[in-house]
């Protein structure tokens, strides 16, 4: 058992299949579904990642999905070293030191 | 009853579920020929700027600080014939609650679905908007859902659009993720008409009155400040309805010689609905794939009729490429002490370079900024496109290709705008109008509306009327 009721969860949905999507999308986006993600309490009793579940979301609606995660939470940070950007900065404060303006 | 929940069956609802929602009767507006009443939809639904004052007042937003770039404008200006280089000003808009000038859209937005009764407000949005409305609506004891257009095929995000997901959540909102495409609206549409709920669009005449209050207190700040109103205001350009309602707040605080300028950044060539091109880009908003298309038919948003119709205002638009908005990011962080988020900081990249045609004693100001935080900001934002393949390159700006590469320009000589034909776009919404309605004959007031759409004249709109053989009756 992966998750029991009360659970905060995140689940998945398939909301289009391919050939149900709007006319007129680029051809790579028809080829692909269109898919929900969305996150809740589980309200069955237990379940297994994979099993299609029920939640009541945050504010209160239930939503049907599959089960994906157990306490979903966010990966996203500050990256990694970019050290292109670092000549900006010190580049600018040595043009603001010189002299008078360039084109004079 | 249950009703139909098929792709097709819920578009075909479209009109009635949105009157629900918006709680405006569109139609009464309608000319019954190509126009309709603009002003007076925004006289009769919107709100007074001494209401909006009063309202966001009490919710956190407004006033926010005026800087001046003194270090901005000291580099310009070494990259300036003599006597060139405008001051450039800041208008701090990050400080507003939830971070960002959108702040002004959802407080009249939200203050109106609350007054209205409805117990809950959805947008639709991988913007600033979300966490705006999630904010607001937890100000005013509401219940908020935001439906955000976030992953790829293989599940990959935008880390812009996960962290304004994550801001959402941390108001209290329930966020509903999808993969790319336009059926977007078709999710939307379904929770609005389960949930009963406002829709909290962008679009509404409450939402751009809203931003009206920028463009106000701009012209108040800088008479009080400078003794005179700026000379040019520069506006980051993506739906409209930014500049739109500032423009319209400059001319209410009677502004009327000041100059609005919208800008975007380039992504010519990617094409906004492709599942494979989302992740190539590094600009989720404030670009040419909205800005464009928005402003040549306004009213493709989710709402009847547009209150943003930037072209009705908008008297030059430049653009530049993604490089050289990162680049202008890390300067304001390294030179004025202020890091911001980088959508942000597209139309004081624009700025940097229109003050060196502008003579010293002007004034441009940058009517916007942005929060920060992880995803989004100038580092993770870069380290993804490299991640997706993308190229960052230091040189040329000029050169850059949308989706293959980033250059950074090599030093701030390099920091340049493009500048879009505005009347080739006026002419473009002229086409629109006629093709989407099927008209082959206008009547006297529809050209009077298509000059004030375009902010052209007379001679303008029927030559362009008769190149589309559109034939004009009395």
């Amino acid at each position: 058992m992966d998750a029991k009721r009360g659970d905060w969860v995140r689940i998945h949905e398939i909301v289009l299949k391919v050939g149900e999507r709007a006319p007129g999308i680029p051809e790579d986006t028809q080829n692909v579904p269109l898919e929900m993600w969305d996150k809740g309490f589980l309200l069955n009793e237990s379940a297994n990642f994979g099993d299609e579940v029920e939640v009541e979301t945050y504010i209160g609606r239930k939503v049907k999905g599959t089960l994906i995660e157990k306490n979903p939470y966010w990966k996203h940070n500050f990256g990694k070293a970019v050290p292109e950007i670092l000549y900006i900065g010190r580049q600018a404060k040595e043009i603001l030191s010189r002299e008078g303006e360039l084109n004079d | 009853m249950t009703k139909d929940r098929s792709y097709e069956s819920v578009m075909a609802r479209k009109g009635e579920i949105m009157k629900k929602a918006v709680g405006i009767d569109f139609d009464k507006f309608e000319s019954g020929s190509i126009g309709f009443d603009y002003e007076k939809m925004m006289l009769e639904t919107g709100y007074s700027i001494q209401e909006i004052e009063e309202i966001q007042k009490h919710t956190g937003v407004g006033n926010t600080p005026l800087y001046e770039l003194k270090n901005i404008t000291a580099l310009a200006r070494k990259f300036a014939p003599k006597g060139k280089g405008a001051r450039i000003f800041l208008k701090d808009e990050a400080s507003n609650a939830s971070g960002s000038f959108k702040a002004r859209r959802a407080a009249t937005s939200i203050y109106h679905a609350k007054k209205l009764g409805y117990k809950g407000a959805i947008a639709a949005t991988s913007g600033n908007y979300g966490a705006a409305v999630a904010s607001q609506c937890s100000m005013n004891g509401l219940k908020a859902i935001v439906v955000q257009e976030c992953y790829d095929s293989r599940g990959v995000g935008q880390p812009e659009i996960i962290e304004k997901a994550r801001a959402c959540e941390a108001y209290g909102a329930e966020v509903v993720q999808l993969t790319v495409g336009p059926e977007l609206f078709y999710s939307f549409l379904l929770l609005l008409e389960d949930t009963g709920y406002f829709n909290a669009s962008l679009y509404t005449p409450f939402a751009i009155a809203g931003v009206e209050t920028l463009g106000y207190e701009l012209a108040m700040e800088f008479r009080e400040r400078e003794g005179k109103d700026p000379d040019v205001v520069v506006v980051t350009n993506a739906g409209g309805g930014n500049l739109t309602g500032t423009a319209r707040g400059l001319l209410k605080a009677g502004a009327k010689d000041t100059q609005v300028i919208g800008a975007s950044v380039d992504l010519t060539g990617l094409h906004m609905a492709s599942d494979k091109q989302f992740n190539k880009k590094s600009f989720t908003t404030g670009h040419t794939g909205f800005g464009i298309p928005f402003s040549t038919w306004p009213d493709r948003s989710d709402v009847p009729r547009s209150a943003a119709r930037p072209l009705r205002y908008l008297d030059r638009y430049v653009t530049m490429n993604q490089g050289t908005v990162f680049y202008m990011t890390e300067l304001l962080a390294q030179i004025e002490g202020l890091e911001r988020g980088p959508a942000g900081n597209t139309a004081l990249s624009a700025a940097f370079k229109l003050a060196q045609e502008m003579d010293q004693d002007q004034i441009i100001v940058v009517q916007e900024t942005e929060y920060t935080g992880a995803g989004k900001h100038i580092l993770p934002q870069l380290t993804f496109a490299k991640e997706n393949g993308i190229e960052l390159l230091i040189g040329d700006p000029t050169e850059e290709i949308p989706g293959k590469n980033i250059i950074l320009p090599k030093d701030p000589s390099y920091v340049k705008v493009k500048e879009l034909d505005v009347d080739k776009l006026k002419l473009s919404l002229i086409k629109h109008c006629i093709s989407n309605s099927n008209a082959t004959k206008v009547n006297k007031d529809d050209v009077a509306f298509l000059i004030a759409e375009t902010k052209s004249n007379e001679k303008f709109v029927k030559k362009a009327l008769e190149d589309l053989n559109v034939s004009i009756v009395e």
